[in-house]
């Protein structure tokens, strides 16, 4: 197990060194997306002016305070309580996601399905699992909030962070057909019988 | 004692903001027990990472989770106290508005067609209110609850048959925990209801889900089998958020009520490991938070 320190952006190789139980710490840039940004950005075809190739993007529920723009806040929005959402939901968007924009990773809770896998292993990339519910900590690793991109959608709006050591992350999956949760689902597959026969409900 | 509504107001405002940021002494204790016996390195490294987040969220008087969840309020009355019960309603739906206007707090809170979100916190039947009586000499208690939506999202009821037996109950929980993974931010508080009619076996569940650690169900049949449902919750290798280990939940809590003949009923509710309460007391010498 290896901790990889990114500088982002990152290339497809870079990724593809990722391996499932490694840690990952990213560093400089960080954007921030949901579902109403996903669903406009590909099943109505909108598309943004900022520049996500190579990048990570979060899935993430962002909770702001709206400031005079300053150069603290360049474009109006300090970070009040920056948490992470279930990715599970935005699983058909990965592919177009890592094409279309060139999107290498992606940070989220509670892991992605098999096209996810399958984006990662055809097109280079890797999931990082952060810890659901730890957000007043995720918070502590955002220093501002650079840019935003179709904030009629806010705050499912697109975001760019200015990060600063944002991690550890645990690669969740990877592109050579790991995935740490699909692993431990077989492994609880595996023990629940006996657990039954340990209580008297089997069967 | 005259029971005074902006006082009321008041403190349901402060319950909420506390609520949110502090967790209760009983879930900190319940987060260094699982620590103590977590033996997965992965699953060490997560339960390491909610500690610390508690402590950030203290020191940087920050909320604990983006989730403000949806508000429950819990009001138990004793004795001698005089109060107007719509009054009493009607101050805590303000102090629970105040809290997230003043506050700028995420409203977590939609209409449940509309989807329309008034930014208040607050909205039909929300937030949900329960009033209770118990025996203490001029004591209102009230505890305020923000009931995180991933967890809630982890809600079972099952009308089982008699013939079934306490058996099917049992496995009903187990399947529902294994198959909901970490998706409900494990370690969890498993809340089991058994018995009632559906709607009382549900919110059974909920008692049990937010029921302090530690405590145990008053019902001597149900106390042995929250104790084995306990253990056995924790041998699925499921672990914090869902990646392996011991630690899937600090506690499965059960509570219990007659049923109907023809009636077996069996309801889940998860608690997160964001398991947030906040309590307020109030006397006529004045108001104590715990
Ligand atoms: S389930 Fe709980 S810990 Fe997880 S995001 Fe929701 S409120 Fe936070």
């Amino acid at each position: 197990m290896t901790h990889h320190v990114l500088d982002m952006p990152i290339d497809a190789d870079t990724a593809r060194s990722l391996r499932i139980g490694d840690t990952v710490t990213l560093r400089r840039t960080l954007y921030g997306i949901r579902d109403a940004t996903l669903i406009h950005m590909f099943d109505r075809d909108r598309r943004t002016r900022l520049d996500l190739n190579g990048h990570a993007v979060i899935h993430t529920a962002p909770n702001v305070h709206k400031v005079p723009v300053s150069a603290e806040a360049p474009v109006g929005y300090t970070p009040f309580c920056i948490g992470t959402t279930t990715s599970m939901r935005m699983e058909r968007f990965t592919r177009a996601l890592m094409e279309r924009e060139g999107v290498r990773l992606i940070i989220g809770k509670g892991g992605m399905g098999p096209a996810t896998l399958e984006a990662f292993r055809d097109l280079g990339g890797a999931y990082l699992a952060i810890v659901g519910g730890a957000a007043a900590l995720e918070t502590t690793w955002i220093e501002q909030i650079e840019d935003i991109d179709m904030d009629d959608l806010h705050p499912e709006s697109l975001w760019r962070f200015r990060i600063r050591d944002f991690g550890p992350l645990l690669v969740g999956m990877d592109s050579h057909g790991g995935s740490l949760f699909a692993d431990v689902q077989d492994a609880v597959a595996a023990r629940r019988d006996a657990v039954l026969a340990s209580i008297g409900a089997s069967e | 004692m005259d029971l005074d509504m902006r006082e009321v107001e008041a403190v349901c405002a402060a319950l909420y903001v506390q609520a949110l940021k502090i967790l209760p002494p009983d879930i900190k204790a319940g987060f260094k027990t699982l620590v103590q016996n977590e033996t997965d390195a992965t699953g060490k490294t997560i339960l390491g990472t909610m500690v610390e987040n508690i402590a950030v969220a203290e020191r940087t008087k920050n909320i604990l989770c983006q989730d403000t969840g949806i508000p429950i309020y819990n009001v138990t009355i004793g004795r001698n106290v005089a109060f107007d019960g719509a009054e009493l309603k009607a101050a805590i739906r303000r102090g629970c508005e105040r809290a997230t206007k003043e506050n700028s707090l995420r409203s977590s809170v939609v209409h449940p067609i509309t989807r329309k979100n008034d930014q208040t916190s607050c909205g039909i039947r929300v937030p949900i209110i329960h009033v209770d009586f118990d025996t203490r000499e001029e004591t209102v208690g009230i505890e305020m609850i923000p009931k995180g939506s991933g967890s809630e999202n982890g809600s079972f009821l099952k009308m089982l048959l008699p013939s079934d037996g306490i058996k099917a109950a049992k496995r009903f929980v187990i399947d529902r925990v294994v198959e909901l993974g970490g998706r409900v931010c494990p370690p969890t508080i498993v809340g089991v209801g058994l018995g009632g009619t559906s709607d009382l076996c549900m919110h059974l569940a909920k008692i049990a889900a937010t029921r302090p650690l530690r405590t145990v169900c008053s019902d001597e049949e149900g106390a042995k089998i929250e104790a084995e449902l306990s253990q056995a919750v924790n041998e699925l290798g499921i672990g914090p958020q869902g990646l392996g280990g011991r630690s899937t939940s600090f506690a499965v809590h059960v509570e219990v009520a007659a049923t109907h003949i023809t009636q077996n009923p069996v309801a889940v509710n998860i608690q997160c490991h964001s398991a947030r309460r906040a309590l307020a007391t109030v006397t006529p010498g004045g108001i104590a938070f715990s």
